[in-house]
């Protein structure tokens, strides 16, 4: 069944050996298109790489591009399958996007065996970029640390010192909770107790409750998807925000907020790198971007998908090939530009690094509709934003 | 509640038995093979390695489901714990890859001959929930082990040199070592199915209180396929963890048990042929619908209801009665 | 003041009753479970995506037809109830004479399908609903802030549990349809109409997963895989109890409820996992389940 592709392929192939000038380049857009981070990623991602192929006008300038998507359904197996397959039958040069940090482990593993270019948008761990870092990759729009600083540090410095963590019991929650109390610890906080459910859950008023009889400023939530929404609506059932506690999301995402209604997460602190409503620029494409994915506006992984790949065809556009090597130092070498992060530069590491912000969840009376949902408390500026380069651990840095 | 039916189980798909080794099964098994050492040059290597680990892991399930007359709901904890195993040793004692299948595949039998005692004290659909509950217990020790690197799985694990010799990092020659070890895994398995064990195994599923009347110790029989099938399961997993080069949380969680009866039933169970084909439609259908986003599971899930509503005994099943010829 | 095993006596209070809470989900899921295979003899697979239908469909007259929680309530288990009457009428019904196993392969490709059909038209986020004024806000109990409308669940489900049980153990329709389960012929032959009443138990057994999906709605997130983890431990509580024992489903949720609420004080990373440590045990000890009818 992958003999006709076969024969198509090496006949364009052929044909293409007499026109060299034009560059052939296919994505993969590898994400979760059923799961929990459906919403956050998925066709959306496949989108925001689709609209940064038209803004960048990749036809004209010599261009093809192809982007071709896939469910990893969040599981390393199948991402790695899926990733191995499309380096070696398929022809992708590079893969974007990748929720979920087991995935995106995975291709990493891969992208470095095949010698390919990774650029994550969606995953959260910051060994991407630390022990597990890859001369492949990039990470391009949040992870773990500079979550937990941006919320944990802004929390602390508004007087909020006593914290209680309901994490999620696997590797990505437990390092959340390890980041976020390294922060709170240095800040001057102090972590009065931790609890670790089942990953996933349904019911955390238990938990609420072991937390609220811990006497905590905050409850941080080292957990995501829908068992943070979950957290946050028993939270609001039990009356734990309205006795005085706090609640800090540590990994929350616009689609969660729109999923649990202003009523019940207004308050909420939280860190992103992106929101549609930041600037001229952002709300022009978010505009854009939403009438192609059914009125939801974009969420940062979209933002980092779009930017992603833009920076890659510049690449591609600049070196006029693409070899690897060439291209990851080109992208490394110079800053990237578009409408949504703004300026930004690829690390030794392959952490990109970019302002991020943080927000609070406004109440229904300040909200004027639909996706009106952040004010903006704080611009942790990129140089502060992410783990300092020395810190991570990377092979790549001497 | 009327416990007749445990073995109109296989009623539909059971053709009656023959003696010997029937002419039609080596011109089968033949064809296979030379499909088989055809196949990489044609198909990704890659992706019929995984169709033959699978395969393997139905066949296995098979011979206890099939021929034993047991459903077990909890084999993901023997093809896990194996791929487990098989990647721990690979990767952080640096062993060879055959040395590495075979810890993984010890540990299998181990645990398939603690969780078999205890599980063919009871009969049925208790049978099924107990491998389920045991299965989880396995689940819950792969998230809380440090070793086995919770959900991000044991990565990257090297495929080594097989005997340190040869070289294994090439597909191709990957591939032969596998199909290898599958085939005799699989020959293995029809001459289990076909000794006079077999016969009796066959007897007993058909009819348990007469077997027992006839003088044979029914649960010896019972444990004894159990642990060979969980052998056999771990046999898949841990050649699946040097292949893949991973080993994760998937392998041991419960909808992996549940896929490989899918596998083995739709293919048709009690049958020589039936889990190969099952496999590989299954397989097939994951990879080349991947592209299809949520509407997979949808797909997936209409297959099913076909093949529950129009053809039960399973294709291969549905082929057998056709050619009337057991398969 | 003393202290059991580290933990004060008012958050024991609190976390046994939050148990109990968790386990009237437990009972009524189970409830349904169990009326479906005692009586019809089929493992419904696809109980958890009914329970999320429910929770669906309440949603859905909130948002398209401003019908509210009380009235979701009724008309919710009815419309779900009835596709259930027609999955059984179209399907099922012609596995009755096969074993187990595919009733529970075709409930299972039934999930998926409505898994994922709910996936595309929703995505997975989850949706809003509120819970209803009347039963917004809580009371102080002392020892923890109970909100209004957990303890109505429980009474609902205590409630709905104990008219089920009474129903089937107790009247003459009960007794007809055990029966009916004997010995269909014969009961039959006093001219009552046998598959009729199967197709109706199953369009009830469907019924209450979708009250369930109801009473769920404004505490969990409504989202498509909200019953799909759900059903094993459904399932695992179904045969602790006794596989087909109605007051043993029943009991045994609410039971199973509080234990579950215990590990997640005492050693909350296992609690996912201490439902299936009793199943093994409980069924090598006893192998028909604590309320079993049969051995």
């Amino acid at each position: 069944m992958k003999l006709p592709s076969l024969i198509l392929a090496t006949a364009a192939s052929l044909l293409m050996a007499g026109t060299a000038m034009a560059t052939d380049i296919k994505i993969g857009v590898l994400n979760d298109r059923s799961g929990v981070y459906a919403d956050l990623s998925g066709e959306g991602s496949v989108i925001a790489a689709r609209m940064a192929v038209e803004d960048f006008d990749a036809a004209t300038k010599g261009i093809k591009v192809e982007i071709v998507s896939a469910d990893h359904q969040n599981k390393p197996d199948i991402a790695s399958t899926i990733a191995r397959e499309w380096y070696d039958q398929d022809g992708v040069d590079m893969i974007a996007d990748v929720p979920t940090s087991s995935a995106a482990f995975a291709v990493n593993d891969v992208t470095r065996d095949k010698n390919k270019i990774f650029m994550d948008s969606g995953a959260g761990s910051a060994d991407l970029t630390g022990s597990k870092c890859s001369p492949n990759t990039v990470h391009w729009t949040y992870d773990t640390w500079a979550l937990a600083h941006g919320t944990g540090s802004a929390m602390v410095q508004e007087g909020f010192k006593k914290w209680f963590f309901i994490t999620a019991d696997y590797a990505f929650g437990q390092a959340l909770e390890k980041d976020t109390s390294a922060v709170v610890t240095a800040a001057g906080g102090e972590v009065v107790g931790a609890v670790r459910h089942p990953f996933p859950g349904t019911d955390f008023s238990s938990y609420l409750l072991q937390a609220q009889a811990s006497g905590a400023q905050v409850i941080g939530l080292a957990n995501a998807g829908g068992d943070t929404v979950n957290t946050i609506k028993q939270a609001a059932e039990f009356g734990i925000t309205q006795a005085g506690q706090s609640l800090a999301g540590l990994l929350i995402f616009i689609t969660d907020v729109h999923a649990l209604g202003l009523e019940t997460a207004q308050g909420l602190v939280l860190t992103e790198a992106f929101y549609w409503d930041l600037n001229d620029d952002t709300r022009a494409w978010s505009k854009r971007f939403a009438e192609q994915n059914g009125g939801n506006m974009p969420t940062m992984v979209h933002a980092g998908v779009y930017a992603s790949v833009m920076h890659y065809l510049k690449a591609v556009e600049a070196t006029g090939g693409k070899e690897t090597a060439a291209l990851m130092d080109w992208m490394k070498a110079n800053p990237s530009q578009d409408p949504l992060f703004g300026e930004g530069t690829i690390r030794a590491d392959g952490r990109h690094v970019h302002d991020m912000y943080l927000f609070k969840v406004k109440s229904p009376a300040e909200s004027k509709g639909p996706w009106d949902y952040y004010n903006l408390m704080a611009t942790i500026p990129a140089e502060d934003a992410f783990r300092p380069l020395a810190e991570g651990g990377c092979d790549l840095v001497k | 509640m009327t416990t007749q039916s445990e073995t109109g189980l296989v009623e539909s798909a059971a053709v009656a038995p023959t003696v010997g080794t029937p002419r039609h099964h080596i011109i089968i098994f033949f064809t296979l093979l030379v499909l088989l050492l055809l196949a990489p040059f044609v198909l990704y290597p890659v992706f019929v390695m995984k169709v033959l680990c699978f395969a393997l892991f139905a066949s296995a399930l098979n011979l206890l489901l099939g021929f034993g007359g047991l459903l077990s709901f909890g084999h993901a904890a023997f093809f896990g714990s194996a791929s487990y195993v098989a990647a721990h040793a690979a990767k952080v004692w640096g062993l060879n890859p055959e040395i590495a299948i075979l810890l993984g595949v010890g540990a299998a039998a181990l645990l398939g001959l603690g969780i078999g005692a205890l599980a063919i004290r009871r009969q049925g659909i208790y049978f099924a929930m107990v491998t389920l509950a045991f299965a989880q217990m396995v689940y819950f020790i792969a998230v809380q082990a440090p070793f086995t690197g919770g959900e991000d799985g044991i990565q990257a694990v090297p495929r080594g040199r097989l005997f340190g010799l040869i070289d294994l990092t090439s597909d191709l020659t990957l591939y032969f070592v596998v199909l290898a070890i599958v085939v005799a895994a699989l020959l293995g398995i029809y001459r289990i199915i076909h000794s006079p064990f077999g016969q009796v195994l066959k007897a007993i599923r058909d009819n348990e209180p007469r077997s027992i009347s006839l003088g044979y110790k029914v649960d010896r029989y019972k444990l004894a396929v159990f642990v060979m099938s969980a052998t056999l399961a771990g046999l898949a997993g841990a050649t699946k963890a040097i292949v893949f080069q991973l080993s994760s949380l998937t392998d041991v969680y419960w909808s992996m048990s549940g896929e490989v009866v899918l596998m083995t039933l739709l293919g048709g169970m009690g049958t020589v042929f039936g889990p190969l084909v099952g496999a590989a439609a299954i397989v097939t259908m994951e990879n080349y619908l991947a592209g299809f986003g949520a509407w997979v599971t949808v797909i997936q899930g209409v297959i099913f209801v076909a093949s529950v509503m129009l053809f039960r005994e399973g294709i291969v099943g549905v082929l057998a009665k056709w050619l009337k010829k057991p398969l | 003041m003393f202290e059991l095993l580290g933990i004060p006596p008012q958050a024991l209070f609190g976390q046994l009753l939050l148990g109990l809470i968790n386990g009237s989900f437990y009972a009524l899921l189970s409830l349904g479970l169990a009326v479906i295979f005692g009586l019809l003899n089929i493992i419904n697979f696809s109980h958890g995506a009914q329970y999320m239908m429910g929770a669906f469909v309440a949603w859905m007259l909130m948002t398209y037809a401003g019908i509210n929680y009380w009235w979701a309530l009724l008309i919710v288990p009815i419309v779900v109830g009835a596709t259930g009457v027609v999955i059984e009428r179209v399907m099922i019904a012609r596995l009755y004479h096969l074993d187990h196993l595919y009733g529970l392969l075709l409930t299972f490709g039934l999930a998926l399908i409505i898994q994922g059909l709910f996936r595309n038209q929703y995505g997975v986020s989850g949706l809003p609903y509120s819970i209803p004024t009347e039963l917004s806000g809580g009371t102080n109990l002392g020892f923890m802030f109970l909100p209004n409308y957990r303890a109505w669940v429980v009474v609902a489900s205590a409630v709905v549990c104990f008219g089920t049980w009474f129903a089937i153990e107790k009247t003459k329709l009960g007794a007809y349809l055990r029966a009916a389960t004997e010995n269909p012929t014969l009961v039959g032959a006093f001219g009552i109409n046998v598959p009729r009443m199967i197709t109706l138990t199953y369009g009830f057994g469907v019924a209450l997963a979708a009250l369930a999906g109801v009473l769920a709605a404004p505490i969990y997130s409504v989202n498509p895989n909200m019953g799909a983890d759900l059903i094993i431990v459904v399932f695992a509580v179904v045969v602790i109890g006794g596989m087909g024992s109605i007051l043993g489903a029943i009991l045994t949720g609410f039971g199973l409820g509080i234990v579950e609420g215990l590990t997640r004080v005492f050693y909350p990373e296992a609690s996912s996992v201490v439902i299936f440590v009793i199943m093994a045990l409980v069924l090598l000890v006893k192998p028909a389940g604590l309320f079993g009818r049969t051995a």
